[in-house]
């Protein structure tokens, strides 16, 4: 695997004015955001926000009714083998004899067309991509015979082997033990210093991520917004996006929480001042989604 | 007790007549276009669509006795229409059960309406539904013979985009795989299977031929294309076991090929079923 540093742009992402529709109604619009290279983004929102059509039209596989997007400075879709792409249905019960090498192999080989026999440096890219991820000595297992969280590691070893730029995942660590999440997010970790790889995350849990995110891409009253990290972190934002109340907890230790609830945890909330959060609230990076916040607000209060 | 079990101790001569032979070249044909699709098609879950697609054959084999035309082609159009339908749907088997199912009974339903339109037609039901080997034609046996090398040549082209697409369809789509082409041509090149295969072992017992060799296979081999090849060599042992073994014994060929197919397949779910409580022991 080599460096993926030699993109000269400085966003890895860009989206104008992008919308979507299906079955003839709009799952969001008005979206302008900007993911710069070598960040680790979360795609946040409630269920149903359209983070998994997100993702896809960012692969091209969804059209969009308005806008453009412009993903590793192609139009979303062109480059698509510089993208590795992990999608939620690792786990959807694969009930494959197919072993974990040769899963890893056909994110290799798969799209080719014609008779051609795997060579040994094929291979050896296989084993190396299993090893970054830790499962080369899982490489003669089956994947029905793999845990739920080795069978994602397969599937993450899968789209690394052709030397991705850009990896992204739907939802990586659902339906996984705690153990399993910290393996995971250590690997995206790894990929991002290492290779300086860019990292995009469908999730709906923060927490396990907050580490290693740098921003997040959030959908919010039917827009998707871009942030940097320190913007998102905010208990009144995420208490908008997520319509529940949500508190941001800092640990004497320095690490944060994000939780619905905070009066159960014996540490000191971080609790913003009513100034902070009007300042967070109207605070944003560019004047069209700030437009977008308070429309959004807006709109609420008219639905009240 | 000997109507039920007897032995023919001319077997051997048996085998060496011209419908013996043509009945194994058949089945060499059948076992290598079968195996070749068998592992695709439950890679693809497609199992009970290719169960569906013999019995969409049905009317239009029947249809085609009552209008006088070959029953490999009343079945083959109707197969394929079938399969055009079905990939039409979407490849998402779950979605489609019902639909599938539900136009499988009616389908059936027509094929008995046709065949009793006729006297001709209703005599071939019974080899339609059931299968009838040592019937097989020479000029049949070239058309299963071309087939089988056009079938060689597409699976060779698009083997690896296939695989990608059937075992992995959203990462496929993205990686820039045509997946709707692809689950186009696999259902057409299934129904183009089911249509050679039926002649031999009837659209009722078509998934002991296409798909149980195929599934014994991924049981015992850790790879498709070695699971391909097992699944080839399994089914050519069922029909030409079947064919050897329906003589000295004499009973329907069909019955015995399917007696086989599933016997290996529950050797194999024998052998799984060990090797899983060694693991845990």
């Amino acid at each position: 695997m080599t460096s993926s540093g030699s993109l000269q742009e400085e966003s890895c992402i860009v989206g104008h004015d992008i919308a979507i529709q299906r079955g003839g109604h709009t799952i969001w619009s008005n979206g302008t955001f900007s993911i710069p290279t070598g960040s680790v983004t979360a795609i946040v929102g409630t269920n149903g926000a359209g983070k998994t059509t997100l993702m896809k039209a960012e692969l091209g596989l969804l059209p969009l009714s308005q806008g453009t997007l412009t993903v590793l400075g192609k139009p979303a879709g062109a480059m698509n083998d510089r993208i590795g792409y992990v999608p939620q249905s690792y786990t959807s019960d694969i009930d494959s004899s197919l072993t974990a090498e040769q899963s890893v192999l056909l994110g290799l080989t798969g799209t080719r067309f014609g008779f051609h026999i795997v060579s040994k440096k094929e291979r050896a890219k296989a084993h190396e991509a299993m090893q970054f991820v830790g499962i080369d000595d899982k490489a003669s297992y089956r994947l029905s015979e793999l845990s739920g969280g080795l069978r994602q590691r397969v599937a993450i070893a899968q789209a690394l082997v052709s030397d991705p730029q850009l990896l992204m995942l739907d939802e990586p660590l659902a339906n996984l033990d705690l153990a399993s999440q910290r393996t995971t997010v250590h690997i995206l970790a790894k990929l991002n210093k290492e290779l300086n790889m860019t990292i995009q995350v469908v999730a709906h849990d923060l927490n396990m991520l907050l580490p290693i995110l740098t921003g997040a891409v959030y959908l919010l009253d039917g827009h998707p917004h871009y942030a940097r990290l320190d913007e998102v972190l905010d208990s009144h934002l995420l208490t908008h996006l997520y319509g529940t109340q949500v508190q941001v907890i800092t640990t004497p230790q320095g690490d944060m929480f994000v939780t619905p609830n905070a009066d159960t945890i014996d540490t000191n909330p971080d609790m913003h001042s009513s100034s902070d959060v009007a300042q967070f609230h109207h605070h944003t990076h560019s004047p069209q989604s700030s437009d977008d916040l308070r429309e959004g607000d807006a709109q609420r209060g008219e639905h009240q | 007790m000997n109507a039920f079990f007897s032995y023919d101790p001319l077997w051997t001569q048996t085998l060496t007549m011209p419908f013996m032979r043509n009945a194994f070249l058949a089945g060499l044909c059948i076992a290598l276009a079968a195996g070749v699709i068998g592992y695709f098609t439950i890679a693809r879950n497609s199992a009970f669509a290719s169960h569906a697609l013999a019995h969409i054959g049905l009317p239009g084999a029947t249809g085609a006795v009552l209008l006088g035309l070959p029953v490999a082609l009343g079945l083959g159009v109707f197969a394929v229409g079938g399969a055009w339908v079905i990939a039409a749907l979407g490849k998402r088997a779950s979605e489609r059960e019902i639909a599938t199912g539900t136009v499988l009974a009616f389908a059936t339903g027509l094929g008995l309406y046709f065949a009793r339109m006729s006297s001709s037609a209703s005599q071939q039901l019974q080899a339609i539904l059931f299968g009838s080997i040592l019937t097989i034609t020479p000029s049949q046996i070239v058309g299963f013979a071309i087939f089988d090398v056009l079938l060689l040549i597409v699976m060779a082209i698009v083997y690896r985009p296939m695989l990608f697409s059937s075992l992995d369809e959203q990462v496929a789509q993205a990686k820039g795989v045509p997946v709707g082409f692809m689950n186009l041509l696999f259902m057409t090149v299934l129904a183009g299977v089911i249509t050679i295969a039926v002649p031999a072992i009837g659209t009722l017992l078509i998934f002991a031929l296409v798909v149980t060799p195929a599934a014994t296979a991924m049981i015992v081999t850790n790879s498709p294309f070695k699971a391909i090849v097992v699944a080839t060599l399994l089914c050519l042992v069922s029909i030409w076991g079947g064919l050897v073994i329906s003589t000295m014994f004499p009973a329907p060929p069909s019955f015995v090929i399917v007696a086989l197919s599933t016997l290996f397949w529950g050797i194999a779910k024998g052998i799984e079923a060990a090797r899983k409580k060694n693991h845990r022991a």
